[in-house]
């Protein structure tokens, strides 16, 4: 028991002495992996990181040096077919969720787009393997993309709609008691002022599909050659490091590294683009 | 305060009718932008309200008084179809504006909306726009193009709402950099930018202080030379150096109206005296 006031008062600042120490401990420790992993990455892989990196095709195995251009640009096809496919159902499907349909259907659709969200992305390579690489008889750019075009919907439909219900209701009311349209309210109006929100949903997406490597396992397949035709096995970053991590040979473990760097730089990128989008912009003039 | 109410002494002023109240002698004569009859109102199971017929005189302020929950801002909101937004709504009866029946199936709620103008409680102006974007915004996703047509009437709606010469030189600010009570005259900008015909005002000087209200208070008594103006209040000293008319509103049933004075000091019905007296509300 404590019964002066002053005891009281010393016992409410060790106290809160106590959870600032705990809150800064946590902090620390979900900060310190990404440290470590970004120190080792530097460490291991900088060297590795040169010009040739960005602009050579790999080498024959026992040649030393090469680079893993196809790599990059193969990642960057992957992605930009994702997002065609991601972005529209993903940011369509949530705006559909947040403003129109039933109760019970949206709930539904919420359900089964949490549990797409914890299935594991291997599954996403199956399923895909299935539908399209047995089917044309041979793994692709498309399947590769379709694969992570369908991780990116559920991720951004979420995303997507959480950030549209949080618009206050006042800004639908007042555009649709200027007479305006629902559809341009939701437009103009909703999602205008939401688009921070969505666009950094869809960023985020991207980010977490650009590591992604066990979709394209059974879909991209890799290339060790220039393709940049998506009828055909193409090449992805995560692919090449998996490749070259797994190899015997110190010359590609050194790549891998270096794949490795440039992949988590260009998430971390990302990241910061999204935080720059996401500062407060002044509108522009009438 | 001044106890505005006294005992009436004289018992023939209305006859009323069973289900509905007649207008007023003077809103007999007046023309009239809107004639209500046997408005009902349904959220869910629940009637919000309850069979109300009046009639609304044009380019008069015709305030609406009654308890929280009493179905006032309900039935401002019936008279724009603001209403209908709210899911599992019911409504039965008739709004006719200016003889037209707003409820037929072939009229558009967005034209309805585009014609009577609303103005919140919470001022709103949108967070990603300009000023200058806020008060043309309705123009311009109705379809406006012309540049020279929509400066001009950006120029001539901030002017109207008294606020021109505070943001002439600040119109691609972001709206929402201004203070309350410039939010709010934004707001009611934005609402003339579309040219209604009416302005429906919910509660607009509840969150301001009271510079700020009286500033609203003035452009309400400016503007109504030009527009109708249905406005729900809480206020009742406000009611009172508002409007012309008044409608007292008591559990989703419309008890009494009539001209602003003779509610205030001359109400018909116990129940209107009892809340103007703040005997309850």
């Amino acid at each position: 028991m404590h019964s002066g006031g002053a005891d009281k008062h010393s016992w409410r600042k060790a106290k809160n002495a106590l959870v600032s120490a705990a809150t800064f401990l946590s902090a620390i420790v979900v900060i310190t992996p990404l440290g470590l992993v970004f120190f080792h990455l530097l460490v291991n892989g900088a060297s590795s990181v040169n010009w040739a990196f960005f602009t050579q095709l790999p080498k024959p195995v026992g040649v030393i040096g090469g680079g893993m251009v196809n790599a990059i640009v193969g990642s960057l096809e992957l992605l930009g077919l994702a997002s065609l496919i991601g972005i529209p159902i993903g940011v369509l499907g949530g705006v559909y969720l947040a403003e129109y349909g039933s109760v019970r259907a949206n709930s539904m659709v919420r359900f089964i787009a949490d549990v797409l969200n914890g299935v594991p992305s291997i599954t996403w390579g199956v399923v895909v393997y299935g539908l399209v690489v047995l089917r044309f008889k041979s793994f692709s750019g498309y399947a590769g993309g379709l694969a992570l075009g369908l991780i990116m919907v559920p991720l951004i439909l979420r995303t997507t709609e959480e950030v549209i219900l949080l618009v206050p209701n006042g800004y639908r009311e007042a555009a649709l008691a200027l007479g305006i349209s629902r559809w341009k309210t939701i437009v103009h109006v909703v999602m205008k002022t939401a688009s921070k929100g969505i666009i950094t949903g869809i960023l985020l997406a991207l980010a977490r599909i650009s590591g992604e490597t066990a979709p394209l396992l059974f879909t991209a397949f890799g290339n060790r050659f220039w393709n940049h035709n998506l009828a055909e096995p193409i090449a992805a970053l995560p692919l090449q490091i998996f490749s070259y991590a797994i190899s015997p040979y110190d010359d590609w473990h050194r790549q891998a590294w270096a794949g490795a760097l440039v992949l988590v730089v260009g998430i971390f990128c990302v990241n910061v683009l999204v935080r720059i989008l996401t500062r407060e912009r002044k509108p522009s003039i009438v | 305060m001044i106890n505005l109410v006294m005992p009436s002494p004289d018992p023939v002023v209305l006859e009323r009718r069973e289900d509905t109240i007649e207008p007023t002698p003077e809103t007999e004569v007046l023309p009239l932008t809107f004639q209500i009859r046997k408005l009902s109102v349904w959220y869910g199971e629940k009637r919000a309200i309850d069979s109300v017929t009046m009639d609304i005189p044009s380019n008069a302020v015709t305030s609406i008084i009654g308890p929280s929950g009493c179905g006032k801002s309900t039935f401002l909101r019936c008279l724009n179809r603001m209403h209908e937004l709210v899911p599992r709504t019911r409504m039965d009866g008739t709004v006719l504006l200016l003889g037209q029946d707003l409820y037929s199936p072939d009229v558009d709620p967005a034209i309805v909306r585009r014609r009577i103008g609303m103005v919140f409680q919470k001022s709103n102006p949108f967070p990603t726009m300009s000023i200058g974007e806020n008060v043309i915004i309705g123009l311009r996703l109705n379809g406006v193009r012309d540049h020279k047509f929509l400066n001009e009437r950006l120029e001539k709606s901030l002017r109207m709402a008294a606020l021109w010469d505070e943001v002439k030189d600040d119109l691609h600010k972001p709206g929402t950099s201004l203070s309350g009570g410039q939010q709010q005259r934004l707001c009611i900008a934005r609402a003339l930018a579309v040219e209604p015909e009416v302005i429906l005002m919910d509660e607009p000087c509840s969150a301001l202080d009271p510079i700020a209200t009286a500033k609203i208070e003035e452009l309400i008594h400016e503007l109504k030379t030009q527009y109708t103006i249905v406005i729900v209040t809480h206020n009742m000293q406000q009611a009172g150096r508002v409007s012309d008319h008044t409608a007292f509103f008591y559990l989703g049933k419309l008890i009494e109206f009539g001209p602003t004075t003779k509610i205030f000091t001359n109400p018909s019905e116990r129940q209107t005296e009892d809340y103007i007296t703040g005997r309850f509300g």
